[in-house]
This record gives C-alpha cells, structure tokens and sequence, in this order.
C-alpha cells in the first residue's frame, strides 16, 4: 500500500514562489522608483555644476550646521535627561514619557505653529522675550528649535530604553568598587550603551536634517537664514528645477549614509552580566 | 569585626538577622533560592537600605538608622563580588582588575603593580588584554574576585562565587580566598548553596530561611539534608 505523500504539490509551491516575489517586488518598487527617478532627471555634469550653486551650498552648510547643532544639544542635554528620567520615579512621570513622545505623532507643521504661538513676537512668551531685544522666530535658532522639538524623540527614546536595559550589576559592582556617580556614568554606562546611543544620535541628525514642516511656520524660508535644504527643494519647484533635484539627490545620498550608520551602531547590544 | 542588626520589610515575609563575623573569619550563608542571602549582602554594601538597623564594621558605623547615619556605597571599602560577577564586558582585563584601584585615585604605578600581582594570583595574566566580555563564566569570577581583593577591603562578600567554576579552579579560588582573609584578618561571608563549599571553607554557617537566621553553628556539624536544618 502507498503512504500518503506529506510533500506539497508542485504546483502549489511555484505558485507560492512567485507570489511571494511578485509582493516583495511590488514593495521594494514602490519605495525605490521614485528615487530613482531623481537621478534620471539630471545628468552627473549638471548634478555637479549645480552642486556649486550658491543657493544649494548656503542650504547644505545652514542644513548640516543647524543639524549638528541640534544634535549637540539633544546629546548634551537629552543624555543626563535619560538617565536621570529612567533611573528614577516621580510624579507625572507617565505625562513625561508621552510628551517625549508626542512629537513623533505631532503634524510638524502643527509643532511648528506651537512653536509660534509660544515664541513668536506676540507670543505667549515671545512678547515678553521681545522686551529685551530677543526675536526667535524667523531666525536661525528658530530653525535649530524646530529641529530640536521634532527630532529629539529620537535620541531621548533610545537613551532612555538603553538605560532601562542596561543590567544594573554593572554600576552596583562600579559603586562597591569606590567609583563616584559620574565614574560611573562615564566609564560603565556610556561604554555600555554608546553603539544603541549613537545609533539613536544618527536618527536624530538624520530627522534633524530632513525637517520642514516646523521649520517652515516657525523659521520661515529665508534664503541663508532659514532656509534649510528641505526648504529649497520647496523653493525650487517654483524657480529652479534642477537645483531642487541636486539637493533631493544630496538629501537621499545623505539619508542612505545615515541608514547604514544606524545598521552599523545597531549591531552594538546593551551589556548584561 | 562586622557586627550588623538588619531589618528590613521584603514582599513576603520581614527580614531580620543579626550577623557577627570576627576578623579572619569566613561565614557561609546557606538557604533556599529568596530567603533573603543576597538580600542582607546588599545591605551590608549599601546597595539596599534597611529599614531599621546598625552596621559597624572595624569600628566605623556604616548604618545606623537611629543615628541617621548611612554611608554611600562607595566609601564602605567592601569588595563585594556579585551573585553575576558583572566583569566590565567593554575594559581588558587587567583594567577591570585595575578599575576599584583607579577609582580610588592610587598612584598610577602602584596600580599597575597590584594589578599584575593579582592577576598573577588568579591566573589571569596571560588574558590581561583581552576584552573581559569575550571570556567563560570561570575567568569572569575569576577576574571578579581579583578586582574585589585588589581594593583591599575592609570587608570581602561572596555571592555564589563558586558556580561557574571548575572542580580544579573552585579549589584554587577558595585556598585563595582563605589565605587572602587569614593574611589580611579581615571578616568574610560567602553565600552558596553547596554544603561542601560551606566544609570545604567556612568556619561557621548560618542557615536563612524566610529573612530568619535558623541554623548556626560549624560547617562540620552542618546536617546532611536541608531536613535536619531548623
């Protein structure tokens, strides 16, 4: 007698092949065509010339320093922050963790309209900043402000559940060893966990880098003051076409960079006794 | 001399235990998985506070609730190697071994003088550059212990410091241990739950169960079976 055949029908399977290719074709399409339609636009000959353009390169180095600026920042500031936030319990401690989070869901362009309605010259605390002479909307540090509340999420996120992970033998054997809090901190804790934190500082400058939506209600678009890249991809729909397309190219040649980057850091677990 | 009164509320069941270990002396601290061992090593440390109690040890008052004293863990000079030896997994090992001297601002040539010593102790020499995280369970303790004695403390606690070692190396690490509290006459406790751990190196065991101190007495007269312990 014949035992019954558990192997599954041929047919099936070369159909189930080409299913499953035709879906991940479909996707990895979908994403990929209209990158690379950017560089069907332009040639490497225009790309370069363009690249001179005394536009793109205000837009690359306002972009790039207001970037790293804001990094800077959200590192210095958001790193104790973190630690501080996941070490210890206090009141409101829930709200805390939903507004780190809620610039994530936030529409950019409504942070950036928050950002006014607060900052803005009649404010609610921009009218009284005006009195002493300081502006902030409108002006560089508006773009580094937009750029900070938007993207900070992405590092302070990071750091946070690092330090949540982070097993705590570490710093307890640090402690009975004689090393003070910030030894500690700085030899056990930040070793410990920089792969995952500069993964998440590479995500930041990358979210940093990409706004506009705040940008553009809080900072406006000011040619070399506010004018980021993202910026004068907007500008150039209505002027310049091929420099919009220099810096889109730039923008995903930079984002490609960041991605592999983060892949890199990633790999780099959090440490456990 | 480390004489401590401990009281503390844990989840289940109140802590309380008074321990006294003379200089040169090693207690074992035997009990079920949760009877509260490392729990009083904590404590001892100051990695947990009690809620009532006193610590003295060498006539220097660690902890006293009453007086509202409690001196941060750093400053108690107790090598206290963890129940997970936690070696600093991204330092060599001759800078875990180094870590608790450096800590502790020693000149820097001493440093690298005690470190080769000890490391010389436990047999660690050979690895002294090597990344500690890319190493067994065995070498871990072992540089563990290494860096817990290189501080030379006031006080030395064990917390199953035997598990990950071999039959050979459990050997060496407690002749070790034994000549390192009998030269430097400095109290010990070691938790463990192996009796022949408790024979084989302490000079007196004390059973905990339910955050109680129950048996005590010499390792010799120790019960055979966790029936004969009250």
């Amino acid at each position: 007698m014949n035992r019954p055949s558990f192997r599954p029908d041929p047919g099936r399977r070369t159909l189930a092949t080409i299913g499953a290719a035709v879906l991940v074709a479909s996707v990895t399409l979908y994403l990929a065509l209209p990158i690379v339609a950017l560089f069907f636009r332009t040639t490497p000959d225009l790309f370069l010339s363009s690249l001179m353009d005394a536009e793109v390169k205000s837009a690359l180095f306002l972009s790039l320093s207001t970037s790293l600026i804001s990094l800077a920042i959200v590192i210095l500031v958001g790193t104790p922050f973190a630690y501080v936030h996941s070490r210890t319990t206090y009141p409101g401690k829930i709200v805390v963790d939903t507004l780190i989070d809620l610039p994530l869901v936030l529409p950019p362009a409504v942070a950036g309209f928050a950002l006014l309605v607060l900052y803005g010259r009649v404010g609610l605390l921009g009218r009284y900043l005006n009195l002493f002479g300081i502006t902030l909307a409108f002006t560089t540090i508006a773009v580094i402000m937009a750029q900070i509340f938007v993207a900070s999420p992405f590092y302070l996120r990071q750091a946070k559940s690092l330090f949540e992970q982070l097993d705590p033998a570490y710093e307890q054997t640090a402690r009975t060893l004689g090393a003070s809090p910030f030894r500690i901190f700085a030899t056990i804790t930040i070793p410990l966990t920089a792969g995952g934190l500069l993964s998440g500082a590479v995500m930041t400058f990358g979210r940093a880098l990409g706004e506009f939506g705040a940008t553009i209600m809080f900072a406006g678009n000011l040619p070399g003051v506010t004018q980021t890249m993202p910026l004068a991809v907007y500008g150039a729909m209505q002027g310049n076409f091929t420099i919009g397309i220099t810096i889109s190219i730039l923008l995903v040649i930079i984002s490609f960079a960041i991605m592999i980057a983060v892949r890199f850091f990633a790999k780099t677990g959090v440490g456990h006794a | 001399m480390l004489e401590a009164t401990l009281n503390k509320q844990l989840r289940d069941f109140p802590l309380d235990a008074k321990i006294l270990v003379h200089p040169g002396e090693i207690l074992a601290l035997m009990g079920e998985n949760g009877a509260g061992k490392s729990t009083i090593l904590n404590m001892l440390s100051g990695l947990l506070a009690p809620d009532h109690g006193r610590v003295r040890l060498r006539d220097r008052e660690l902890f006293n609730s009453a007086a509202g004293i409690s001196l941060p863990v750093e400053t108690r000079n107790i090598g206290y190697v963890l129940q997970r030896s936690a070696v600093f997994p991204h330092l060599s090992v001759s800078e875990n071994v180094a870590y608790g001297m450096k800590a502790r601002h020693w000149e820097k040539h001493r440093i690298a003088e005690e470190a080769a010593r000890w490391m010389d102790r436990l047999d660690i020499r050979t690895l002294a550059t090597v990344k500690a995280g890319n190493l067994s369970g065995g070498q871990k303790q072992r540089i563990a212990l290494a860096r817990a004695l290189a501080t030379r403390p006031d006080l030395l606690m064990l917390d199953e410091p035997f598990t990950a070692l071999d039959v050979e190396s459990t050997a060496a690490g407690k002749d070790l241990i034994r000549s390192f509290i009998t030269e430097k006459k400095i109290p010990c406790i070691i938790v463990t739950h192996r009796r022949s751990d408790c024979r084989q190196i302490a000079d007196r065991v004390c059973s905990i169960r339910r955050g109680s101190i129950g048996w005590n007495g010499k390792p010799d007269d120790l019960p055979e079976t966790s029936k004969g312990i009250p």
